[in-house]
């Protein structure tokens, strides 16, 4: 589940790209640009939202998966406890509606309760440091054009 | 037939294109001959064509560089070459950022394939298929820029902020302000407008912020801003600080502490307390209900400068009539709230969800009741409004019987007109201000 994207960037941009959301996470993946001369505080903040973003890839595939396949065994189940066959006459899959998807609904909401927590927990933690790691190299970057303005005001 | 594409081609284009367009050709003609003939028709007649030539080249240069070095080269622009299919088209035509219109003579046939100027695009239809397209170009061609454009902050900034939400939010404050017993005082109402309107939209950016993956995967939100990397989540925090800022200043300083001081607790109501208890647990409805129910008790603390009996009729009015609303509309979404991961009422306890929206839609017959016996309206307030509450009842009753969609959707879409109808009545059945009150508008 772990992406290895093909994208490379065209060499003159210096920014970072995001892509199309993943097929299985619906997350949309960005390619962090990395500039020549790269701060040890920028390479934090890279580091850091490159290891969030696979958290948040590896946790939110693996749930979409899960729930995906929790729910076809679900329709399965029920169908056979009705004595239903699993595919109707014109050999399209049979399906259960809302309400009697209701109680799996709920089920599998109890049951992901406890990692969700964790990863609500997680994220905010992450969400709120990339922010202000963001805010530091902003203040960072204009500290270091003013310097250069100086220094060029000066010679 | 296939003699015709050729001398049209040759006619139109330079040498130097001539030998990528007749590659294109061959691969045409053998998948696609009679769309091909389209486009080449299309050609002849408008000159903006000529870009598409100009594309075709680069792509087919960029292609056979390729396929000798083995390397990818994406387009950094999101333009449609006119082999992609039709579906990328459109995709591609809804994130443009940046359109150019064309000026043919003033383009030069050595444009490097890296630029990253927009053009205009070509609404003709493209051939599908017809050059086989890898899917790793089609999916590069999805890679964005994050690049933010002047031009799209305002766009940007308005769905960050919800505006279409934020200007609810802002006239139930107005129905508050207009209905409290106070002359009606244009300046307070325009600061309390203003400043309402900044906290509402700092309150819900900061809410997009915080639900980013969340709001990925679900089919109502993944179109967000912060979601599709619009706008990073510095920019956005730092705009609903400098909403939030004058927001609520305005509202302290310009209308009156008392007001100032529910803004700043509704924001941070909605931000720190229902945002995240949304995946905590279903007291999140009500958390919910009391950020709805506080605007317009701002509006009558902006124009009387206290909170007394009316203020929190109107409040209560807002509370009940959010379940309805909202517990209608979850409804339907059960399945997105439990995959992600959403505590939510319709999900965890369907029965209670229809029963609470029930109750509420009574609760309103009983608040409209309430209204002339607090001095809020004259008595024929409730005669009037009885139609109109009979009839959410009667569909909060089907909810609760029927327990379906079809219900639930009825019942939601009552609630969009019931509630501005519901204030409207009221507007018009306010009690007339007694001699001699006295009630200033601020502070």
């Amino acid at each position: 589940m772990a992406q290895v994207s093909r994208f490379c960037p065209p060499r003159k941009s210096c920014h970072d790209w995001i892509g199309p959301p993943d097929k299985h996470s619906n997350l949309q993946p960005v390619h962090f640009y990395i500039p020549e001369n790269e701060s040890s505080l920028e390479q934090k903040l890279r580091e850091l939202r490159q290891e969030t973003q696979e958290r948040n890839q590896q946790f939110w595939a693996n749930q979409n998966l899960t729930f995906l396949k929790e729910k076809e065994e679900f329709i399965d189940s029920r169908l056979k406890a009705k004595g239903l066959e699993l595919r109707a006459e014109s050999g399209q899959k049979a399906t259960l509606n809302a309400e009697e998807m209701a109680d799996f609904y709920k089920e599998f909401l109890s049951k992901n309760f406890r990692k969700h927590m964790y990863c609500n927990r997680d994220w905010y933690k992450r969400n709120l440091a990339i922010t202000f790691f963001m805010g530091k190299v902003a203040l960072e970057r204009i500290w270091k054009k003013l310097r250069l303005k100086q220094k060029k005001t000066s010679n | 037939m296939a003699a015709s594409p050729h001398a049209l081609s040759s006619r139109v284009l330079t040498g130097w294109v001539r030998g990528c367009v007749w590659y294109l050709e061959r691969r045409a003609l053998q998948e696609s001959p009679r769309r091909f003939l389209h486009l080449l028709r299309n050609v002849n007649q408008q000159w903006v064509t000529f870009q598409h030539f100009n594309f075709l080249r680069h792509m087919y240069v960029t292609r056979l560089n390729r396929s000798f070095n083995q390397q990818i080269k994406p387009k950094p622009e999101p333009v449609p070459s006119p082999f992609l299919e039709k579906a990328s088209l459109d995709e591609a035509k809804t994130e443009i950022y940046k359109m150019r219109p064309l000026s043919p003579p003033s383009l030069s046939l050595s444009r490097k394939p890296n630029e990253k100027e927009s053009l205009e695009l070509e609404p003709t239809p493209v051939i599908e298929g017809s050059i086989a397209v890898g899917t790793e170009t089609k999916e590069e061609k999805q890679w964005k820029e994050m690049k933010l454009r002047v031009d799209d902050l305002p766009g940007i900034l308005a769905r960050l902020s919800k505006i279409k939400l934020t200007a609810l939010v802002v006239s139930t404050t107005s129905a508050g302000f207009a209905l409290a017993p106070a002359p009606f005082d244009w300046p307070c109402f325009l600061l309390t407008f203003v400043g309402t309107g900044l906290a509402s939209c700092a309150a819900n950016s900061i809410n997009q912020f915080f639900e980013v993956p969340f709001d990925s995967n679900m089919n109502r939100t993944k179109s967000r801003p912060l979601v599709r990397g619009q706008i990073s989540p510095l920019l956005a925090v730092s705009f609903a600080a400098c909403c939030a800022v004058p927001g609520v200043a305005l509202l302290t300083w310009g209308v009156n502490p008392l007001t100032g001081a529910l803004g700043l607790f509704n924001i941070f109501l909605y931000t720190c307390c229902y945002t995240p208890l949304k995946r905590i647990s279903i007291a999140n409805t009500w958390v919910g209900a009391v950020v709805g129910a506080i605007p317009p008790l701002m509006g009558w603390t902006a124009a009387t400068g206290s909170l007394d009996a009316g203020a929190f009729l109107l409040g209560g009015i807002l509370y009940s009539w959010q379940f309805p609303h909202f517990n209608a509309l979850s409804w339907g979404l059960r399945e997105d709230y439990s995959r992600g991961g959403y505590c939510m009422m319709s999900v965890t306890h369907p029965d209670l969800c229809r029963r609470v929206a029930l109750r509420h839609c009574l609760a309103l017959v009983a608040m409209s009741a309430a209204a002339p016996a607090l001095d809020v309206t004259t008595w024929t307030f409730p005669v009037i409004a009885l139609p109109i509450n009979l009839y959410i009842s009667y569909l909060g009753f089907r909810f609760y019987r029927d327990a379906d969609r079809k219900s639930s959707r009825k019942l939601f879409f009552c609630s969009l007109w019931h509630l501005p109808l519901f204030l409207l009545l009221m507007l018009t059945c306010k009690r007339p201000a007694a001699q001699g009150d006295a009630g200033g508008p601020q502070s």
